[in-house]
């Protein structure tokens, strides 16, 4: 299928209303997606705030235009990629459960739609997220790509982003 | 109910409201031998407004009652009836089921009708006309109007205004409810309205008052109906129709207090109009008898003195609507933006710092007026949210005038400094804690008129409630000249209960046990108070807020309780301390003092624990990068700074690299996006746009215990 196809494909998928849109990003040498409505914005990674006695993978809280916000990097939450800090690093604002919340990633690599049959249901194995928080893997130009269900995945107790959370841990 | 009306309602809820504070607010002003024509005129506009707002809005059971109220008002307004004190009690309970009834309204549920019946029948028994409007059915809520109205026409003319015009179907159906209706087109834009039914003027202004304003229409009675009516104008809007039969017996009726006043009862016609000037509420054809009055035939009798009244309305009118209601979060949201523009501002500054201001003198110039303007915006924001302190005030002397009736004992309240303005966020929770202070003057404070009597003080008591601005805190005090604070008493107490008390103690130290959980000196537990909760609620609910409460008190003479509290919540003081690489900001009232320790006050307990020896007392030490694991510059106490802190009583020691500066701080929220972190209370944004955590001094203390 070629590529052209493909985006025609997801152009009548989005006009019929079977296709989401997805913003990609990489972690190590995997590609994720999350829905694009839950992505308020992206930015650099700088002026952070740690925290104490909090797990590795917070990174601690910025200050976004006044709102107090934690960041998580993925990257060392999962044990992938370089985790370096520097003027490249990027971090993708959410807006997930009435929350607003940002994840460190290795890149944003695009925004694409993924027609619903081109979705497949996730294998239990394979990546180094839970299939828990996997909607399923789309293909995109023969790059498997995985669907994160982002919000399961940042109100999922081993976040530990929340207080409910918290409790149950 | 109609649908059509419910996106009033909300008004109709505030305003009545509103309407029942100042009645509540009247009555308990009026004196009883001599109540001032005014004032019973003001109360019973706020009983009409409500009565009015009711009626249209279909909630008959307030209707009924304000109904009864108003003829036992107009009874005594008349003369015709004296006010006693039993009417005042018996107005102020139908204002409290009225208020209960509302709030059943407002939450949709279903206010239980028999509640309502104890009040209605004091009121009745009150009234005393032999067969009088007294015993008339309930829902006969117009009896203070002549005989029933036979069937009338009248023709209305509206002119829709674009902005708020309310579809005409709408408005006909809502008509068409008071009777027949028929609608002319007459060109643009313009309707005539033929409506005919055994209605009164007033219920068709019900329906207009809620969606057009006066200017665009007019309604008049087109047939040849005898009976002349007079159309008395509030400034609420709601009609009103007062008995007229014949000229000089209206013109001798003592309530033709200065509403716009219409008699003639030869003519046919009844003009409404539209007051150009004033297109809300106020009404006065009198003063403007112009062509857009419509078809007024109707002659204004304007009696003297009616005048003097005008200007006095009129400024009500223009300050009612010289404010606007909007909600706290959208304040909260422009205090918000108002921080970030504070904070972008100081991040320009320090960008501009490393330039040469010879060469750049405009961009320099530039940031000092941002500057200026951007602080006066913020205090003007911050100043939306303050509110006067007699919104809290304000319920007291009702509180007052019950309890002292109950507990026999005669109270003067008297309120100082109700202009003082502090944060809505601060009032709301200042309430209870003022209620409980009040109480407990009164009933174990005042004494009763014979005790006083014979300590040489005047039988009534003296109950002051004050609030004032000191610095940058507020202080509310409350005053009694009673008996005051026994000091033996809260001593055989205090060993009682097994408190440490030291007998050669100061009053100061002594004060402070009644705050003490459970302690209760009362001798015996009065359902007002004594069952020794309380001032511990008191005392934990200022401290909740930031503030502080003060006892001082002299025995015979009086006690005064004394509560600071910062302006605001949204701000605090703080003092920013560095350890490591990072900053974190003190609470400033939990601080005693911060020094650098020689070597000789640091001792260690059993290896482990280290503890500090300053003025004779030898407290824990706590490092604050041993709590929240952080490199720091030195671990040698004797390097960095050690700032005491009073923690429930308590004091430590608190270990950290360097103090770096007192702020005032803008306190955030970490749970909103994030959690609650142990030891921390919130966080702010600091001046170069990074977040600093507020300590939490009391948390700490615990988190290092554990």
């Amino acid at each position: 299928m070629s590529a052209t196809q493909v985006e025609g494909q997801a152009a009548a998928a989005i006009m019929t209303g079977t296709a989401a849109q997805y913003l990609t990003f990489t972690l190590g040498k995997e590609e994720y997606a999350v829905d694009i409505l839950k992505v308020q914005e992206i930015r650099g990674y700088d002026a952070v705030t740690a925290i104490a006695n909090t797990p590795v993978f917070i990174k601690g809280v910025i200050n976004l235009r006044g709102v107090i916000v934690p960041i998580v990097d993925l990257r060392l939450k999962f044990q992938m990629g370089e985790t370096s800090y520097d003027a490249f690093t990027v971090v993708i604002i959410l807006n997930v459960l009435d929350r607003v919340m940002g994840i460190v990633v290795d890149g944003v690599t695009d925004v694409l739609a993924c027609p619903a049959e081109q979705i497949k249901p996730a294998p239990q194995f394979g990546a180094a997220l839970d299939t828990r928080y996997i909607d399923g893997l789309g293909t995109v130009d023969g790059r498997m790509i995985i669907l994160v269900d982002i919000e399961k995945l940042m109100s999922s107790p081993e976040m530990a982003l929340m207080d409910e959370a918290l409790d149950g841990v | 109910m109609n649908s059509d009306l419910s996106r009033f309602h909300q008004v109709f809820f505030d305003e009545a409201k509103e309407h029942l504070a100042e009645m509540e607010r009247l009555l308990l002003a009026l004196d009883v031998a001599d109540p001032g024509a005014e004032d019973l005129d003001a109360v019973f506009r706020a009983a009409h407004s409500i009565k009015g707002g009711s009626g249209t809005f279909g909630f008959n059971d307030m209707c009924d009652l304000t109904h009864v109220l108003e003829t036992l008002l107009d009874r005594v307004r008349k003369d015709e009836q004296a006010l006693t004190e039993a009417m005042v009690d018996a107005l102020l309970q139908v204002g409290d089921v009225l208020r209960e009834q509302l709030a059943c309204h407002q939450d949709g549920t279903v206010f239980d009708a028999q509640s309502a019946e104890p009040a209605m029948q004091l009121l009745r028994g009150l009234i005393d006309t032999p067969g009088g409007v007294a015993h008339r059915e309930p829902d006969q809520n117009d009896a203070d109007r002549p005989a029933p109205l036979s069937s009338r026409l009248y023709s209305i003319s509206y002119t829709p205004d674009a902005d708020t015009a309310v579809s005409m179907e709408l408005l006909v159906a809502e008509l068409a409810r008071l009777g027949t209706v028929e609608v002319d087109a007459v060109g643009e834009n313009r309707w005539v309205i033929k409506l005919c039914g055994a209605i009164g003027k007033e219920e068709i202004e019900d329906v207009f008052s809620f969606i057009a304003d006066r200017s665009h229409y007019s309604i008049e009675l087109a047939d040849g109906s005898p009976q002349a009516v007079a159309a008395e104008e509030e400034d609420d809007g709601f009609g009103f129709f007062l008995p007229v039969i014949a000229q000089a017996e209206a013109n001798a009726v003592p309530e033709d207090d200065g509403f716009g006043f219409f008699v003639d009862p030869e003519s046919i016609a009844q003009s409404s109009s539209g007051d150009q000037d004033d297109p809300g509420y106020g009404f006065f054809t009198e003063l403007s008898p112009v062509a857009s009055v419509g078809i007024a035939k109707a002659p204004a009798a304007v009696r003297s003195g009616q005048s003097s009244d005008v200007p006095k309305r009129r400024a009500s009118d223009a300050e009612a609507e010289a404010s606007i209601r909007v909600g706290v979060d959208k304040v909260d949201q422009l205090i918000n933006l108002v921080g970030e523009l504070v904070i972008t501002h100081a991040m320009l500054a320090q960008t501009i710092a490393g330039l040469d201001p010879q060469l750049h003198e405009k961009l320099f110039s530039g940031i000092g007026q941002l500057e200026r303007n951007s602080h006066d915006l913020q205090e003007s924001v911050m100043s939306i949210r303050m509110l006067p302190i007699g919104s809290v005030f304000s319920r007291f002397p009702r509180l007052v005038r019950d309890l002292s009736q109950k507990l026999g004992k005669q109270v003067e309240l008297k309120l100082v400094g109700e202009t003082t303005e502090l944060d809505k966020g601060l009032i709301e929770h200042l309430a209870d804690p003022l209620t409980h202070l009040v109480r407990n003057s009164l009933d174990h404070g005042l004494e009763a008129p014979e005790l006083r009597l014979a300590a040489g003080k005047l039988a009534k008591g003296m109950l002051t409630l004050q609030a004032a601005h000191q610095g940058g805190a507020i202080v509310v005090e409350v005053i009694d000249d009673g008996a005051g604070l026994n000091r033996q008493r809260i001593v055989a107490k205090a060993r009682e209960r097994g408190l440490p008390v030291d007998e050669a103690a100061s009053d100061e130290q002594i004060w402070p046990l009644i705050f003490a959980p459970g302690f209760s000196t009362a001798a015996q537990v009065t359902d007002v108070s004594g069952r020794g909760v309380g001032m511990d609620v008191v005392k934990r609910n200022i401290e909740s807020l930031g503030g502080r409460v003060e006892i001082s008190s002299q025995q015979g003479q009086g006690t005064r309780i004394t509560i600071r509290l910062p302006l605001t919540l949204a701000i605090l003081d703080g003092l920013s301390i560095g350890v490591g690489e990072q900053t974190f900001i003190l609470p400033l009232n939990t601080i005693i003092e911060s020094f650098q320790p020689l070597p000789e006050q640091i001792s260690t307990v059993s290896e482990s624990g280290r503890v500090v020896h300053v003025r004779g007392d030898y407290l824990p030490l706590l490092a604050l990068h041993q709590l929240f694991h952080i490199e720091p510059r030195t671990v040698d106490p004797c390097q960095g700074i050690v700032v005491t802190l009073d923690v429930d009583g308590g004091k430590v020691a608190l270990l950290v690299d360097a103090l770096l500066g007192q702020h005032q701080v803008v306190v955030k929220s970490l749970e909103r996006n994030y959690r609650k972190v142990r030891g921390v209370s919130g966080a702010t944004i600091m001046g170069d746009g990074k977040v600093a955590l507020i300590l939490d001094a009391a948390a700490l203390v615990s988190f290092s215990r554990s």
